[in-house]
């Protein structure tokens, strides 16, 4: 089946098989490998997108249910070749290792900081809680959020 | 601020330096091994055994090759070279020969265009299965019939240990083992299956070359020991393999071992089309090893001063279906089964055996988290057992330099085991919270549980060691190469390493020491693969910081040498271009009778932590909140302090989940909680702030006096977060991850 | 395989009676999980993100009727956490931010797992469950409708359009228990609440039987309430908690909640 959805702004087209999650399509079909594949069951985040502007797993979307929605994913975030203030901090404070949880958690937190510009401690962890990392122990991410939130 | 960070990050050694591969990894730019692509790409699947324990007595693949855009279906018989491989010992089929040997061994492999084909004609291969009773209780695999013909980890100089199903058994004598003090302590201690949950599935890309030999785009620890063990089961020659690093998701130990690697070859070969492979998280829980279950009992002597006399020991490793790593593993465990004090007497018994539960290897601080989770639950009690504070208990008896080990080595490099435990025991504790306050911030957390009722506080320490690089005589080595080039009258470098970036760092350590060596700015890091520079060595051990700084400053200063000799400087179009192998000092073989130590000593150097924890424990239902955690580590010299602390969070995190959350269970050696959903990692409401401090000694040998870091914070902090919830709760709590029930006394 | 996506309830309806054998799709938090570990291969899924109708609440007849694709997130926004407190307290433990945004009620109701986050806080509101099929509508209580584990009572034209459940007449709450402190799928939870309009305590439980469970006594008897519900209980061993503990824990939640609802 055939699906058209608005990427990053841009108007896309896949043809799929049905069983398909936006995810796999993402990835496999529309060249966008950014959203990460780690456990394809809303359980870690890696695959955290922008539906329509709000955070979903793209694992748990179905293909067709994006069909005719909006789609932000991470690569969507810079503009211009400008990083997004979220991803600079990332760099910056030694938020990523792996950094295969890294995307998902930066669309995470531009999605929290667009909702909560200053968020208290809790707030950002449990704006996180749906994202897991096995590399940093989380404590140089809350460093990233907190200096993006103050950018 | 400025969102410009695409700036040439310029390092020295010691300088805080971001990572080079920070701003793709931000954008979702950088490629994992699960990211690639290639046109006319096909997608291999792995149809893997029901059955912990079975023989096989036929695979046919006749339905499935004929399923739509099926492309291949190969069994064992289609493996073209040797039938089986592991990374010490060849004991594992590529693909189950006659016999299954655990849950989700591979059994055969398919190729098809969409990965939904390749599914649904693995579907239709039928497996004649003949089972037999799965061995699944460790201590009795050695009164049962022999998993494994033969005795596929006998002849290596182990001790000789002829009951079935023995991987291999240490006994350490010290001393006196017989040597008796004032008071006695002892208690059994057991951990779960700890998995390495790296969140980068196994995956990868098989490249056919149109000349017979094969591509292969992995995430992988150790490129050439990857390729040493793919290229005889092709049937190729090492050359006619290039095994090339694609990004790393984690690894933790879970890719020393191969997954797919010789799946994905085979499949491209047999098609001549590019292959690839993608485990999901169920498939990746079956697809790699875990970290050894254990069981321990040990005994502690001392006098009332609290000086240690004597530490007895036995030690029960379930080694699961395969050696893997397991002989190194029973190493550690028993090697630093006293932890990091000095003792005079010693009795460490350790065996390692195989069974038909999930097969287990490498994960962080192997060997001696198991260890230290004991032999920190024991200084406790021995603690309270004297009446003495327990970090004095610890600073009585640390080692020191020129001390030595029950396996009879001395420590000739640094060893501020003293200094850390008093860094971590002077770091101040935090004042508790008061109430009301959000549920997040009390056990239970997002669960709404309590608003303070049932809640207990409790303060836990822990230290622990072990050794850096790998041990007992292997020639470790590393190779790295540098190629300077003139344009424009400028020197510019080239690395090239093919130490596998993990996540840990080592593209900064090797950009940093070769900048520090060659005076250069202009440095950069060719791609990791075997095809264009010798063997790094793994990244494991805490070795490749270590590792890949010697191997590159040797090369870059034999570049310097050669520049000197050409007058300072080149000519346009005019290289040098230098390939040198760094070794650490030779190790050797612990005597297999006595596990004392032969020659120079089985180990390189040591590294050692010292960790304080509050944790507030709900103790009517059994649910914690770790609070703080404050440490010291001996890490020798911070390459980059930013990437050093790091190491450390995400390493106590690790040791915090097996603590309190992380294990794979089983039922008749059957996997039953193979996903995130039942297999937990520690979120963002479960990790505590952590303050750490560096204590930096360096290391005599190392270069810049460098040690590796990765692997203390995990081994020290299962034993200090248990400690914290036996202060809270005044239960024993021998058992890890702890369990609810246990906490509230079922 | 093949997805249908109807856009208005009518065309759903129509879909799901002609394909009794299609599985209703809604934020795929359950469904997608099946799909990805190739444990299921329906022939036809039904897409209901199209369906308007489905979405949302509203207040009818003094009731609160919520839409069956009223997500997690809506169930914690006020004025609807006002209430239903104990649903916005149960939705707060849902997954992480990102199931909380999909995942629905009537996914929840759909799936009928013993251990879904809002069928505790529902069950404690006399919840009634709407269905629909082309021949007509009914309601079913929810204790009729979770007819076992995983099981329930629709028919195979049937699909689920609202809950209706009585606003909170007094303090309720909602607790859930896990091995760690987000993200856990309950080991046992319970929803509790005073019901002063009605005198009476209304606690149920969930993972803590074959179906999510509901106990009741007038407020005079409060007294031996925690263990009436532990009693009513009927948890098994599993790999996320064992039986003797989940039964210890429904008393402590207990005690803890009518505390909590009294103060």
């Amino acid at each position: 089946m055939r699906v058209e959805l608005t990427v990053n702004g841009e108007r896309l087209e896949a043809d799929v098989w049905a069983g398909e999650s936006l995810l796999y399509v993402l990835r496999e079909r529309l060249g966008l490998p950014g959203s990460k594949n780690a456990c394809e069951q809303g359980e870690c985040g890696s695959c955290s997108v922008l539906l329509d502007g709000r955070l979903v797993c793209a694992c748990l979307v179905l293909a067709a249910q994006a069909d005719g929605h909006e789609l932000v994913t991470v690569e969507g975030l810079a503009e211009d070749g400008e990083l997004h203030p979220v991803q600079a901090a990332f760099a910056e404070t030694g938020a990523v290792q792996c950094g295969f949880c890294t995307p998902g958690f930066v669309v995470a937190t531009a999605d929290l900081l667009a909702r909560s510009p200053n968020p208290s401690e809790d707030e950002i962890r449990e704006a996180l809680s749906g994202n897991l990392c096995r590399c940093t122990g989380y404590a140089k991410i809350f460093d990233a959020v907190r200096l993006a939130a103050g950018s | 601020m400025s969102a410009t960070a695409r700036t040439l990050e310029l390092g020295r050694v010691g300088e805080s330096v971001k990572r080079i591969d920070a701003i793709p990894k931000v954008t979702g730019e950088f490629a994992y091994s699960s990211d690639l692509f290639a046109a006319g790409m096909l997608w291999g699947h792995t149809l893997r055994s029901s059955h912990a324990h079975a023989l096989v007595s036929e695979v046919d693949i006749s339905e499935a090759v004929g399923m739509p855009g099926v492309h291949a279906v190969l069994t064992h018989s289609d493996v073209p070279g040797a039938k089986t491989y592991g990374l010490e010992f060849p004991d594992q089929p590529v693909l189950a020969i006659d016999r299954v040997r655990y849950f989700g061994e591979p059994v055969a492999i398919v190729a098809a265009e969409h990965p939904e084909q390749a599914r649904r004609a693995a579907e239709r291969i039928r497996v004649a299965y003949e089972p037999l009773e799965p061995v699944v209780d460790p201590e009795q695999a050695t009164e049962r019939e022999p998993i494994h013909e033969g005795r596929p980890t006998a002849g290596h100089g182990f001790r000789d240990d002829e009951r079935p199903n023995v991987v291999r058994t240490i006994v350490i004598r010290h001393g006196d083992p017989d040597a008796e003090a004032d008071v006695t302590v002892s208690g059994v201690y057991e951990l779960g299956i700890q998995d390495q949950a790296f969140l980068g599935p196994e995956s990868g890309l098989a490249i056919p070359d149109a000349e017979g030999g094969v591509d292969v785009y992995v995430a992988t620890q150790w490129l050439h020991i990857d390729r040493d063990q793919v290229a005889p089961c092709l049937g190729l020659e090492p050359k006619q393999v290039r095994i090339h690093l694609a990004g790393v998701g984690g690894a933790f130990g879970g890719r020393e071992d191969l997954s797919m690697q010789i799946h994905a070859a085979m499949l491209a070969l047999h098609t001549d089309r590019p292959v690839k492979m993608v485990y999901n998280r169920e498939e990746s829980f079956v697809g790699h090893i875990h970290r050894h279950p254990a069981k321990i009992w040990m005994e502690h002597r001392a006098n009332r001063d609290g000086k240690l006399v004597n530490v007895r020991a036995r030690i029960l490793l379930d080694g699961g279906a395969y050696a893997s790593s397991s002989a190194a593993v029973t190493a550690n465990a028993s090697a630093f089964a006293c932890g990091p004090y000095a003792v005079e007497n010693a009795l460490v018994e350790c065996t390692c055996v195989y069974t038909n539960n999930p097969p287990c290897g490498a994960m962080r601080g192997f060997g001696a988290v198991q260890s230290c989770f004991a032999h920190e639950a024991q200084m406790d009690k021995l603690a309270a057992e004297l009446g003495i504070d327990p970090v004095e208990l610890r600073l009585r008896n640390a080692l020191a330099p020129g001390d030595t080990l029950p396996t009879g080595q001395r420590i000739t490099g640094s060893f501020p085991a003293a200094e850390v435990i008093r860094r971590a025991a002077a770091l101040p504790v935090p004042e508790p919270e008061e109430l009301p306050r959000d549920a997040l911030r009390l056990p239970g957390g997002s669960g709404n549980t309590t608003r303070g009722e049932g809640v207990r506080r409790g303060v836990g320490f822990a230290v622990g060691f072990k050794n850096v690089c790998y041990s007992e005589g292997f020639d470790d080595s590393t190779a790295a190469r540098v190629r300077l080039t003139a344009s424009d009258e400028e020197l510019a470098a080239e690395v090239h390493c093919a130490a596998a970036e993990v996540g840990q760092g080592v593209v900064n350590v090797i950009l940093q020491t070769a900048r520090t060596e060659l005076d250069l700015d202009d440095v950069v890091l060719g791609a990791a693969t075997t095809s264009s520079v010798g063997s790094a060595g793994s990244a494991s051990a805490s070795r490749m910081t270590w590792m890949a700084a010697g191997a590159v400053r040797l090369a870059a200063r034999a570049a310097n040498e050669e520049l000197a000799r050409r007058g300072g400087n080149l000519a346009p179009g005019e290289t040098i271009d230098v390939e040198r192998i760094y070794h650490h000092r030779p190790t050797t073989p612990l005597d297999p009778e006595t596990g004392q130590v032969t020659g120079d000593g089985a180990h390189v150097a040591y590294i050692c932590a010292a960790m304080r924890v509050v944790a507030e424990v709900d103790v009517e239902l059994g649910l914690t909140r770790v609070v703080w955690i404050g440490t010291a580590q001996d890490v020798g010299k911070a390459v980059n302090p930013q990437a050093v602390y790091g190491q450390i969070e995400g390493g106590i995190a690790q040791g915090l989940g097996l603590a309190l959350m992380e294990e794979i269970q089983t039922r008749d050696g059957l996997i039953t909680n193979a996903s995130f959903t039942d297999y937990l990692v520690p979120t963002t409401l479960d990790m505590p702030p952590v303050d750490a401090e560096l204590v930096e000694e360096p290391e005599p040998d190392a270069p810049y006096g460098v040690k590796g870091v990765g692997e203390p914070p995990t081994v020290v902090s299962t034993a200090a977060v248990v400690s914290a919830l036996r202060d809270a709760t005044g239960r024993e709590l021998t058992r890890v991850p702890v369990s609810p029930d246990e906490i509230v006394g079922l | 395989m093949q997805v249908l996506t109807p856009r208005s309830l009518a065309e759903a309806l129509r879909l799901k009676a002609e394909h009794p054998g299609s599985v209703p799709i809604q934020g795929g938090t359950d469904v997608m999980v099946e799909l990805n570990f190739d444990r299921a291969r329906p022939e036809t899924l039904l897409n209901l993100n199209e369906v308007r109708e489905l979405r949302g609440w509203s207040r009818d007849n003094g009731s609160i009727r919520l839409g069956a694709g009223l997500t997690y997130t809506e169930g914690m926004e006020a004025p609807l956490a006002e209430a239903l407190p104990a649903l916005a307290e149960a939705s707060r433990t849902v997954g992480g931010p990102q199931i909380r945004n999909r995942g629905t009620v009537g996914g929840n109701l759909g799936t009928a797992s013993p251990a879904g986050d809002a069928l505790p806080p529902l069950l404690i509101g006399d919840a009634v469950v709407e269905l629909a099929s082309v021949r007509g509508e009914r309601s079913v209580p929810l204790p009729e409708f979770l007819t076992g584990p995983k099981r329930n009572a629709l028919a195979a034209d049937e699909l689920i359009v609202a809950i209706l459940v009585r606003p909170a007449a007094g303090p309720q709450t909602f607790m859930k228990v896990g091995p760690r402190n987000a993200m856990v799928i309950s080991v046992v939870s319970l929803a509790l609440t005073v019901d002063r309009d009605h005198d009476e305590v209304r606690a149920a439980f969930g993972s803590a039987g074959p179906v999510a469970g509901l106990v009741q006594a007038p407020l005079a008897e409060l007294n031996g309430f925690p263990e009436r519900v532990a009693a009513a209980a009927s948890p098994i061993d599993d790999v996320r908690g064992s039986a003797v503990y989940r039964r210890k824990s429904l008393r402590v939640l207990t005690v803890r909640a009518v505390e909590r609802c009294l103060q």
